[in-house]
């Protein structure tokens, strides 16, 4: 909790004091070649080395090498249109459901090869979970909400079992004492936060190995914002994190790693302390210091 | 230069203006919706004031003497007996007894036209019920003849001038004796609801079109609605999008402009023809009609998939569920209710198809209520065009009272699907 304090306060500071003087003219050229700092990690959970994705012929990613170490809270920064959701989609293969999506490159969760033709999504999906920039409960009771997982896998065999999961979910996700007394009620009542955080128990539900958020808070006002992102701190003791945010103090607040991405490359990728204090790359430092984006 | 007007009064200037033209559209909307029910008035008022007296039906009080010989029943415990008794006879022999001054052979033959031929079964079914009557004199009512009943009905809602038709100062004669006698009543009529077909109006009734209508619409609901949906959710969901699907999808739009006499065309080529099917049967018109049915219930059914927000579907994917298991857990039960709208629309069409199966037989003249969906008959609409045809100044009434029925019957499939509709959208 303190270290991220500490971030928010120097993210502060370096708007104040940013240096306008660096060469910021032509961004599509600076953007070539490698990306800088600490991409890879030792005994990654999830690693990926030369990520190529393609909508029909226009290509959306290049060259994309980038670890999430276990435990780890990785997020992911960039201008609109950057590529970074495209990207966290690869990791769990919702990109196929996109008719004229390609990619290709090597995606490796531990050992499974995540691209294998013969590989099937669903299991794939229980180790992976997401979460969406929406909230999307099904219109379903908040019980059977946080039950779908665990029923569909067949987890549990006794009723009282799923109990337990919906519970534990419920209480992890920090739901549970604004819910218990109404389960049954229609999870699309609950107000916009609480709405996510019920979605958010739901991918736990299934107890998967990583959970991907796709900008989890931006359909939210701040209190409920502020009350996701203690909770994505929780999990990281327990889940491995990639979360792609739009908001810079949101990265800077709950990850450990921060990737910046840029027009579909992975420009620089650091501790993330380290990015939005005294950032390697000049694109990154342009984009934290509001030049744009 | 002129006084320049502020922005402000420029915009109150030209306020009344559009004030009137907001109005002007709002009353083009109005007068849309007054001339729709204006028709939908005018076509209620013309078939229900036509329609409404085929619910009333004319009956005449005979006095009948029920001798054993006349009959010619000598031994009650022989239904034969009974099956081949003469009950005509003893009607007539009333009807003499009360007109005994009529004696010319053709004044005869008229005066027996007072009642429905069909009296005679009445009579028989009272008897098999009531042997002991045998050898009696009993007041029964037996059903008026068409001619008869028209006059009557014509003749007590005026009060004034009646319809007499093809009839003779004399046989107005008899009818306004009986009336002044006191035994001719309106009463409800059963016959209508109950019977079938009949050359004799006063004996045709509505029931085997009602019968057939409701098994050919079985047959098609039960084809149409399962066939429709897998096909919609497979190029929705599974169909990659290329040349093959949209040629599919061009053909499934044509299929549904082709006129329905080619369908009818095609179900008597293919399925009467070709697979020896019998004909006038509502499982070949059910068939026929599901053809006719299936494209609208396809493009309904994949507008109501399309509309399922993809968040529902991602949401499922991302936990891990299964292509099969998102939609049959959430795209189905979400696209149901537009489904179901479809799927009434494409039946509602059924119900009043006519072409089609005037070409696979079902415009046969058909007596008995159908059983079952392999037993002859004919539908609503169908009926209505036979008995539209006919001549039988008694079958106008019954035209219209048909037509009622198959609003009737409109009305309550769309009152159910739209009830089954709110149900299920109640769980969004």
């Amino acid at each position: 909790m303190e270290a991220t304090v500490g971030s928010a306060n120097t993210i502060g500071k370096l708007n104040s004091e940013a240096p306008v003087s660096k060469a910021t003219a032509n961004y599509k050229e600076q953007a070539a070649g490698k990306t800088v700092g600490i991409p890879f990690v030792e005994h990654p959970k999830m690693s990926m080395r030369d990520v190529q994705v393609y909508y029909g012929d226009k290509q959306a990613i290049f060259d994309v090498g980038l670890d999430i170490g276990k435990n780890e809270v990785v997020a992911m920064i960039g201008p609109s249109g950057c590529g970074k959701s495209t990207f966290l989609r690869c990791l769990n293969r919702m990109n196929d459901t996109i008719d004229i999506c390609r990619v290709e490159g090597s995606l490796k969760l531990e050992e499974l090869d995540i691209y294998d033709p013969k590989l099937d999504v669903v299991p794939l999906r229980a180790r992976v979970g997401m979460v969406f920039q929406k909230p999307n409960p099904f219109p379903k009771s908040i019980y059977d909400n946080v039950a779908y997982g665990p029923r569909i896998h067949g987890l549990v065999s006794r009723k009282s079992e799923l109990d337990e999961i919906v519970e534990t979910s419920l209480r992890r996700a920090g739901l549970w004492e604004e819910v218990k007394d109404r389960l049954l009620s229609p999870g699309t009542g609950l107000s916009g936060g609480q709405q996510q955080r019920l979605c958010i128990a739901r991918t736990i539900a299934v107890s998967p190995e990583v959970i991907l958020m796709d900008e989890p808070c931006s359909a939210l006002d701040p209190i409920a914002t502020a009350k996701i992102e203690e909770l994505i701190a929780e999990l990281s003791a327990n889940f491995t994190i990639a979360i792609v945010t739009h908001s810079m103090q949101q990265a800077a607040r709950v990850s450990d790693r921060t990737a910046y991405f840029h027009l579909g490359k992975l420009i620089e990728v650091n501790e993330t302390e380290k990015v939005f204090t005294n950032p390697d790359h000049e694109l990154t430092e342009a984009y934290i210091t509001g030049r744009f984006g | 230069m002129s006084e320049k007007l502020s922005t402000i009064d420029l915009v109150n200037k030209n306020l009344a203006r559009r004030y009137r033209r907001e109005k002007r559209f709002r009353a083009y909307g109005i007068a849309s919706i007054m001339f729709g029910l204006l028709c939908l008035v005018i076509l209620f008022a013309d078939i229900i004031g036509k329609g409404h007296s085929a619910f009333l039906q004319t009956y005449v009080r005979l006095n009948v003497e029920l001798s054993a010989e006349a009959l010619g029943i000598s031994d009650i415990n022989d239904p034969s007996q009974f099956v081949r008794a003469n009950y005509d006879g003893v009607l007539r022999n009333a009807l003499r007894e009360r007109f005994p001054e009529v004696n010319k052979r053709r004044e005869k033959r008229n005066l027996y036209g007072i009642i429905s031929n069909g009296a005679g079964y009445q009579l028989r079914d009272l008897l098999e019920q009531n042997p002991q009557l045998i050898n009696t004199r009993v007041d029964i009512w037996v059903l008026a003849d068409d001619d008869y009943d028209t006059y009557y009905k014509s003749r007590s809602s005026d009060g004034s001038e009646a319809y007499t038709g093809r009839f003779s100062e004399t046989q107005i004669g008899w009818i306004e004796a009986l009336i002044a006698d006191g035994v001719v009543e309106k009463r409800f009529n059963r016959t209508f609801f109950q019977a079938g077909d009949s050359r004799e109006p006063e004996q045709a009734g509505i029931r085997g079109a009602m019968m057939g209508s409701l098994y050919t619409l079985i047959v098609t609901f039960v084809l149409s609605f399962p066939i429709g949906v897998a096909a919609a959710v497979y190029l929705e969901e599974y169909a990659h999008k290329n040349r093959f699907t949209d040629f599919i999808e061009v053909n499934i739009n044509n299929l549904a402009a082709v006129p329905s006499i080619i369908f009818g065309l095609l179900g008597l080529a293919i399925f009467i023809n070709f697979f020896s099917m019998p004909r006038s049967i509502p499982l070949v018109g059910g068939i026929v009609l599901t053809l006719m049915t299936l494209p609208t219930i396809i493009i309904s059914s994949r507008a109501a998939i399309k509309a399922v927000p993809p968040s529902i579907r991602e949401a499922a994917l991302g936990i891990g569920a299964s292509k099969m298991q998102v939609i049959l857990h959430h795209v189905l039960p979400l696209a149901m209710p537009g489904m179901l709208t479809g799927a009434i629309i494409g039946m509602a069409q059924a119900l009043g198809e006519t072409a089609p199966l005037l070409l696979i037989g079902m415009v046969a003249f058909i007596v008995d209520v159908p059983g079952g969906i392999t037993d002859p008959s004919t539908v609503l609409p169908v009926q209505i065009f036979l008995w539209s045809d006919s001549p039988e100044r008694a079958f106008v009434e019954r035209t219209s009272a048909a037509i009622m029925v198959l609003l009737g019957f409109l009305i309550v499939m769309n009152t159910l699907a739209v009830l089954l509709r709110r149900r299920l959208e109640r769980r969004w």
